[in-house]
């Protein structure tokens, strides 16, 4: 039972890593931008709810409310601005660029906020589990954000299949030119796309910050495992994603039960089989869909 | 009747092979016009040019009496021009309905809607939400047409619609387009093949290494002229 146990908390935890790597997903499928930047642009998510509930005393989750529709003000400036001059620059500018954003955002944050930890008040469902079995304790709280993730993953691909953003968002992926040329202002629809993004990495920034405390550095960490479940998952495919975090998920959380030494190695490990068992498919010519249609 | 197009003293380079040179044009409202010329003699590049998929180093392109020489793509589609690019050019992992939906991004009102497009090309009813790119050439060929009508153009630039199509099919395109031909619609096309451009157009214009070198309306040409334009036998012909 412990094993299962095990398994339970492992695929919860992985929705916390889809839910931070959706956003991640959608940028790549839709501008084959990695966004070095996604777990920072997460976690100045979390700082402003913090402000919000620090002297506006609402609840963490009533702070979402203004900090979700100003992070889709955020990522459509940031790519007006920013990613947008660095993709014509070519595909290796935009990962320079986002490196760049990742240590001005933790360097900013750090500066305001102090290099203390910070957490999030999860409210009544934080302390809350339902009791399965003397051996299975699932927490309310874990269920919840796997949940959203689901949701927001649900919502995404709905939004990508049967809208007309998300029929311009899947041509322009394809082809740019061509999309222009039909009408779609490309250059709007990637700010769209990175607008969702930042909006979902802010979301699952405030659950990382409910989950466990965070400083201004905890940005790089989480874009790693975000990283690994978008790479797991299959790239660009979103419900892959989900299935990425929770490989993730579960690996680290069987890797910590053998010894909590082993919780990222574990994970990290898996990611290297799954690279390396994805290319040694690819090498013999068998058709592998890395590359799915979002 | 009124110009529509108009193109004047058109320069367009790829780096630093100039394709367009001093390009002039103009096209009327309800003319067909067949741009012809062999490989490499600018028309695909004109063409792109007028759609606004490439910028030109110099020279003007107006559309019914304005300047959009520096206008976007997109923003040109919604004035109302429309191209069907070489190639296709299909979006491969979107359904034929997704294909024809997503040009309705102009916003542009006008009698083309999905049933409309799909009433003028029945051999797409059957194919409606298979991908582009499992259709047969025809059948994307047919899409991309209707791609493009779904933005009601007033101006359709047709790229080599009939390339790498079997003759039996390319006379199933050009069936559907003499419907168009009819409705009074304003077209520029570029076609290899001589005897059709010459058969649908109203007027033949013929290019060489970048340039027009004969020019005239579709009963003024005879096939020897239009030909040895073509291969630039006799430079600085008009008829």
């Amino acid at each position: 039972m412990t094993w299962v146990n095990v398994v339970v908390h492992g695929v919860l935890l992985g929705g916390v890593y889809a839910l931070l790597a959706s956003g991640l997903a959608l940028m790549f499928g839709v501008m084959r931008i990695i966004n070095l930047a996604h777990g920072s642009l997460a976690l100045v998510g979390a700082y402003m709810v913090f402000l919000f509930t620090e002297h506006v005393h609402v609840s963490t989750y009533l702070a979402l409310a203004p900090v979700l529709p100003g992070a889709l003000v955020v990522g459509y400036l940031l790519q007006r601005t920013m990613l947008e001059r660095s993709l014509r620059a070519g595909q290796l500018v935009p990962l320079l660029t986002t490196f760049g954003l990742l240590i001005v955002i933790a360097n900013l944050l750090q500066y305001f906020f102090s290099p203390d930890v910070h957490s999030l008040d999860e409210g009544n469902i934080g302390t809350a589990s339902w009791q399965v079995s003397s051996s299975l304790t699932i927490a309310w709280f874990d269920v919840l954000t796997f949940g959203v993730a689901v949701v927001v993953l649900g919502g995404l691909q709905l939004v990508l299949r049967f809208t007309q953003l998300g029929r311009e968002l899947r041509a322009t992926a394809e082809d740019a030119d061509t999309a222009e040329l039909v009408g779609i202002n490309a250059r709007a629809v990637y700010a769209r796309a990175t607008a969702i993004a930042v909006a979902t990495a802010a979301l699952a920034g405030v659950f990382y910050g409910m989950r466990s405390s965070f400083d201004p550095n905890a940005g790089a960490a989480q874009l790693l495992y975000a990283f690994e479940a978008v790479v797991i998952g299959g790239i660009g495919s979103l419900w892959g994603t989900l299935g990425g975090g929770i490989v993730l998920g579960v690996a680290q959380s069987v890797g910590a039960q053998i010894n909590p030494e082993y919780f990222a190695l574990s994970g990290h490990l898996v990611f290297l089989a799954v690279i390396v068992a994805r290319t040694a498919v690819q090498a013999r010519g068998l058709p592998f869909a890395l590359r799915r249609a979002a | 009747m009124s110009t529509l197009l108009a193109v004047e003293e058109l320069d367009v380079r790829h780096g630093l092979l100039q394709a367009v040179r001093q390009v002039s044009l103009e096209v009327a409202e309800g003319e067909t016009l067949a741009l012809v010329g062999a490989n490499g003699a600018g028309k695909t590049t004109l063409l792109r040019a007028i759609a606004g998929a490439h910028r030109p180093a110099g020279g003007r392109i107006s559309f019914d009496g304005r300047d959009i020489t520096s206008l976007a793509a997109h923003r040109r589609v919604k004035r109302g021009i429309a191209l069907v690019p070489e190639g296709r050019r299909l979006f491969p992992n979107l359904t034929v309905e997704e294909n024809l939906r997503v040009a309705s991004a102009a916003r542009r009102s006008g009698p083309w809607t999905v049933d409309a497009v799909l009433e003028a090309f029945p051999l797409l009813q059957p194919r409606r939400h298979k991908r582009a790119a499992s259709l047969s050439g025809g059948e994307q060929q047919a899409t991309a047409i209707g791609r493009a009508l779904m933005t009601n153009p007033r101006l359709l630039l047709l790229d080599e619609v009939s390339l790498g199509l079997a003759p039996v099919v390319v006379e199933g395109v050009y069936r559907s387009l003499a419907a168009l031909l009819e409705g009074g619609a304003t077209i520029v096309l570029v076609e290899q093949d001589l005897a059709r451009a010459m058969g649908v157009a109203d007027r033949v214009v013929c290019m060489l290494e970048g340039r027009i070198v004969l020019e005239g309306p579709r009963g003024g040409l005879t096939r020897e002229q239009v030909t040895e334009a073509y291969f630039g036998l006799r430079k600085g012909a008009t008829a």
